[in-house]
């Protein structure tokens, strides 16, 4: 009897690219889910815009470039890129920018520079980054969360918001509209307000701003959850939180009056997202297991430089897409000693 | 009972794989029937191939040499079973590459009749020189039965100057299916430990480990028996954590002792001999009985034959004959697999022999195996650095293996990779990694052969070059010497000569007329400058 050769391992592989895609997107659900409660539908609508959107992006690149359009789509990528970038958006943007963005980062910054697992930039923080330096106004227009929100959008007002731009009745922008807790403490530092008194303000919450925080638990069990599967190595998240909340309590305990405390900066903004979801996407981040815990801390302590004396309230996209112009660099001497020799020479 | 348990070390990476142990473990081991034919291979082994004995038409029994060892890398071959020869020629080998090689093929006559081997065995082999046991082992044929198939008898002869201290038997067997190693401990574990202890006395070594994973409870206990305690007369049994590639000799190494085998080195390098479970039983039918390798334990096994079982099997029985011994295919065999689903080779029929290093035959149905799924980019996850139990990156080692920049790969350490096939089993990119080395490290011998014939073609070059510069200085020195010696160590005669030739002609020019003054005078000199 003759019999088919092929090289070893027989064993049918353990694991897949879509399978590991579709787990980064189950651990989104709960926060996401946290999201539209907080901030109401327009998370939602973005949602489905940007998927859609990065599916028909992915769909059109790959047909350009001589790919299997199939095969490549249903790896799921393109959609955990999506979802990333709509999780950093205000809630009611225009359906055009979501539509910039999103095409930008599957365009551009993924199959301009050859396709999954050839990017040096994390697709979904070049999409947000975009939108971030060339639509500054729409970016800063968040929702205020559910318990603080004066008036209700359902999800047909929201929907009109969104497509149309324009507000429902006699509403305003600021009456819709809220700064966020981060984009508070930066104003208020700015008016030579201290911490104290600007944490008066209702938008805080224990930790971080109300809401807000809430958004970072779920985040953050969505990320142990992908640490426990075995889907990220727990260096990063470990080292990016890790090193923010050191760098933060060090300028704390010296000026807690103009130095948010750790707690606060860890369940503000993009931190618990970043930490689990952006800067652990394997393919921009550093691979060896040093590497990553020096990759990780770069994005902690960039983050806090940004938020404590940059220019944006946030500081997470901007700290993720510098380290990962270092991560190539980093892995070159970060090797781990190799069964039977020495410590190696990098 | 041994009140301190042996300290155990961890290895970086490796995987938790699903067994598949039992399926091939209910029966006893089978004695097969001698076969019609038996295919010996005259390469079963690292290193030369073995030169025939034999004619064609010979008569041999079983326990014959019938083809001789060659070079210190060698093994020799012995009849199976007896019978006549009737064919050396080319055959089909289980060997990844699909080529035949030199075989001799006899047709058995079915009496399995043994040759005379009381003259070599040795049962009293303590009083015996280590030199006298290896050279016994090595007639004998025997080589590593853990599928490596390396000759026993190199391994058992440590480097000038090299003590060994600690004998390692491993029994781990950590490759799913195969069971071949384990049913062995379990019914015969009284010769794996008196080869063992030869293996001691021949290397003078002072203890001895033997390593078993966890999940061979039955084989553990059936040698603690044999031995009468896990601890005793030197000898120590450990149950080691089933982690696989934990019987790769160097993680064995590593979990039983802590110690390293440096890169590129052996575990002689650090005082250690590793051998097979079945390697030491072999050993000890050798020594005691006199008896060479001519059988050994096989495991059929898999979803694709009928009745999974380990067989004790005549070496060059075609392995057909194995399968229909375990009731024949299933229905839907994809796969046959020489060694265990990681490691092993696919073999493309079943025409071919049964050979030492064969330890197991895996049938494996579609549940089993799959089709190569198509090969997506890296998407540079590190799953592959993290199960690496050589603590490679083996991510880096396939961007630089299919760039062709083997230099860098083995900046990368290339030749570390004991291509288990762990990075492989956990990508989610289905990247055919170990192929990627292994094309690489072909690559790299054929490129380092090829830089060796371009050496040899220029140091040739070089000293034609040399010698006919040679010649001709010599032969200019020749005709310099030859110069100078017509012109210096005759002298005073040829001054002499010319002196009395000017003497002649002064006088006939005074006798005569002066016209023919000159030509004499200039000759001399012209037939000595030509001479």
């Amino acid at each position: 009897m003759r019999f088919k050769t092929v090289t070893s391992p027989h064993s049918i592989p353990s694991h897949d690219v879509a399978g590991i895609m579709r787990q980064v997107l189950y651990a989104l659900v709960p926060g996401t889910l946290a999201a539209i409660w907080y901030f109401g539908w327009g998370i939602l609508i973005n949602l489905i815009i940007a998927v859609a959107v990065a599916v028909a992006a992915e769909a059109a690149m790959l047909a350009v470039r001589g790919r299997p359009v199939r095969m490549y789509v249903s790896d799921l990528s393109a959609v955990v890129t999506a979802w990333l970038l709509v999780l950093c958006l205000p809630p009611l943007v225009p359906w055009w920018l979501t539509l910039v963005g999103v095409a930008f980062a599957i365009v551009v910054a993924k199959h301009l520079y050859g396709g999954l697992g050839y990017n040096p930039f994390n697709p979904a923080m070049v999409g947000y980054v975009v939108l971030l330096v060339s639509f500054p106004t729409y970016m800063t227009q968040w929702r205020p969360p559910e318990m603080l929100a004066d008036t209700e959008l359902g999800l047909w007002q929201s929907l009109q918001i969104v497509l149309t731009g324009e507000l429902p009745g006699t509403m305003g922008w600021d009456a819709i509209t809220m700064a966020t807790p981060l984009d508070r403490v930066k104003t208020g530092l700015g008016m030579n307000q201290t911490l104290s008194e600007i944490r008066a303000s209702p938008l805080f919450g224990d930790f971080g701003g109300r809401g807000w925080e809430w958004l970072g638990n779920w985040f953050f069990l969505g990320g142990l959850w992908l640490i426990y599967q075995r889907v990220i190595a727990w260096q990063i998240p470990v080292a990016v939180l890790g090193s923010l909340i050191a760098t933060a309590t060090v300028f704390f305990l010296a000026n807690p009056d103009s130095y948010p405390s750790p707690a606060f900066h860890v369940f503000s903004g993009g931190a618990i997202l970043g930490a689990f979801f952006v800067a652990t996407d394997p393919i921009s981040a550093s691979t060896t297991p040093m590497g990553r815990l020096i990759y990780g801390a770069g994005i902690g302590v960039i983050t806090y430089v940004i938020r404590a004396w940059g220019g944006y309230p946030d500081g997470v996209a901007f700290a993720v897409l510098l380290m990962n112009m270092a991560a190539p660099l980093i892995d070159q001497y970060t090797q781990p000693r190799v069964f039977g020799q020495g410590h190696r020479r990098s | 009972m041994v009140d301190h348990p042996h300290k155990l070390w961890r290895f970086h990476g490796g995987l938790h794989l699903e067994a598949h142990k039992d399926i091939s473990t209910g029966e006893p081991v089978h004695i097969m029937r001698v076969p019609r034919h038996v295919v010996l291979p005259l390469r079963q082994h690292i290193g030369e191939a073995a030169e025939p004995q034999v004619s064609i038409g010979e008569r041999v029994d079983k326990g014959q040499v019938i083809a001789r060892g060659s070079g210190y890398i060698s093994s020799p071959v012995h009849a199976s079973t007896s019978g006549t020869v009737v064919a050396i020629e080319d055959r089909l080998a289980p060997h990844p590459s699909g080529l035949s090689v030199p075989s001799i093929v006899i047709e058995t006559d079915g009496r399995d009749h043994w040759a005379d081997c009381s003259r070599t065995a040795m049962p009293d082999y303590a009083g015996v020189e280590p030199a006298v046991i290896r050279s016994r082992v090595r007639e004998a044929g025997i080589v590593g039965l853990g599928g490596a198939a390396f000759p026993t008898a190199v391994k058992l002869n440590p480097r000038p100057g090299q003590q060994i201290d600690t004998v390692i038997l491993n029994g781990a067997e950590c490759e799913p299916y195969i069971t071949c190693d384990d049913m062995l401990m379990r019914e015969q574990p009284a010769e794996i430990l008196e080869g063992l202890r030869i293996i001691r006395h021949a290397l003078q070594a002072r203890r001895c480990l033997i390593g078993i994973e966890d999940n061979k409870p039955e084989a553990y206990q059936a040698l603690c028996k044999a031995l009468g305690d896990e601890e005793a007369d030197g000898i120590r049994i450990v149950q080691v954590p089933t982690i696989y590639p934990a019987g790769g000799e160097k993680q064995l190494i590593k979990v039983l002792t802590g110690q390293e085998v440096p890169s590129q080195g052996l575990p002689s390098d650090i005082g250690i001999v590793c051998q097979n479970v079945g390697t030491a039983a072999s050993i000890y039918r050798a020594v005691v009985h006199g008896q060479p390798m001519v059988s050994r334990v096989v495991t059929v096994t898999g979803n694709g034959v009928r009745r999974p079982r380990n067989l004790e099997v005549l070496l060059g029985t075609p392995i057909r004959e194995l399968i229909a011994d375990c009731g024949g295919y299933s229905q839907d065999p994809q796969r046959l697999i020489m060694g265990g689903p990681m490691m092993g080779f696919a073999l493309h029929t079943d025409e071919v022999p049964a050979v030492k290093g064969t330890n197991c035959i895996l049938v494996a149905d579609s549940d089993e195996v799959s089709e190569p799924r198509p090969a997506m980019p890296c998407i540079r996850c590190g799953a592959c650095t993290e199960a690496c139990p050589a603590n490679l990156l083996p991510q880096q080692l396939y961007w630089h293996a299919r760039s062709k920049d083997f230099d860098k790969a083995q900046d990368y350490s290339l030749f570390d990779c004991i291509e288990c096939g762990c990075c492989a089993y956990v990508c989610p990119s289905n990247l055919p990694l170990v192929q990627y080395y292994r094309f690489a490290k072909t690559e790299i011998w054929k490129q380092e052969r090829d830089r060796q014939k371009a050496d040899l073609a220029r140091q040739r070059y070089e000293l034609r070059l040399e010698r006919k510069e040679r010649e001709e200085r010599e032969k200019a020195e020749r005709h310099a010497r030859k110069k100078s010696a017509v012109k210096q160590a005759p002298d005073s005669d040829k001054k002499q000569q010319i002196e009395a030739a000017r003497e002649r002609a002064r006088q006939r020019k005074a006798a005569r007329a002066p016209e023919s003054e000159g030509g004499e005078e200039d000759d001399p000199e012209h037939k000595a400058g030509t001479g």
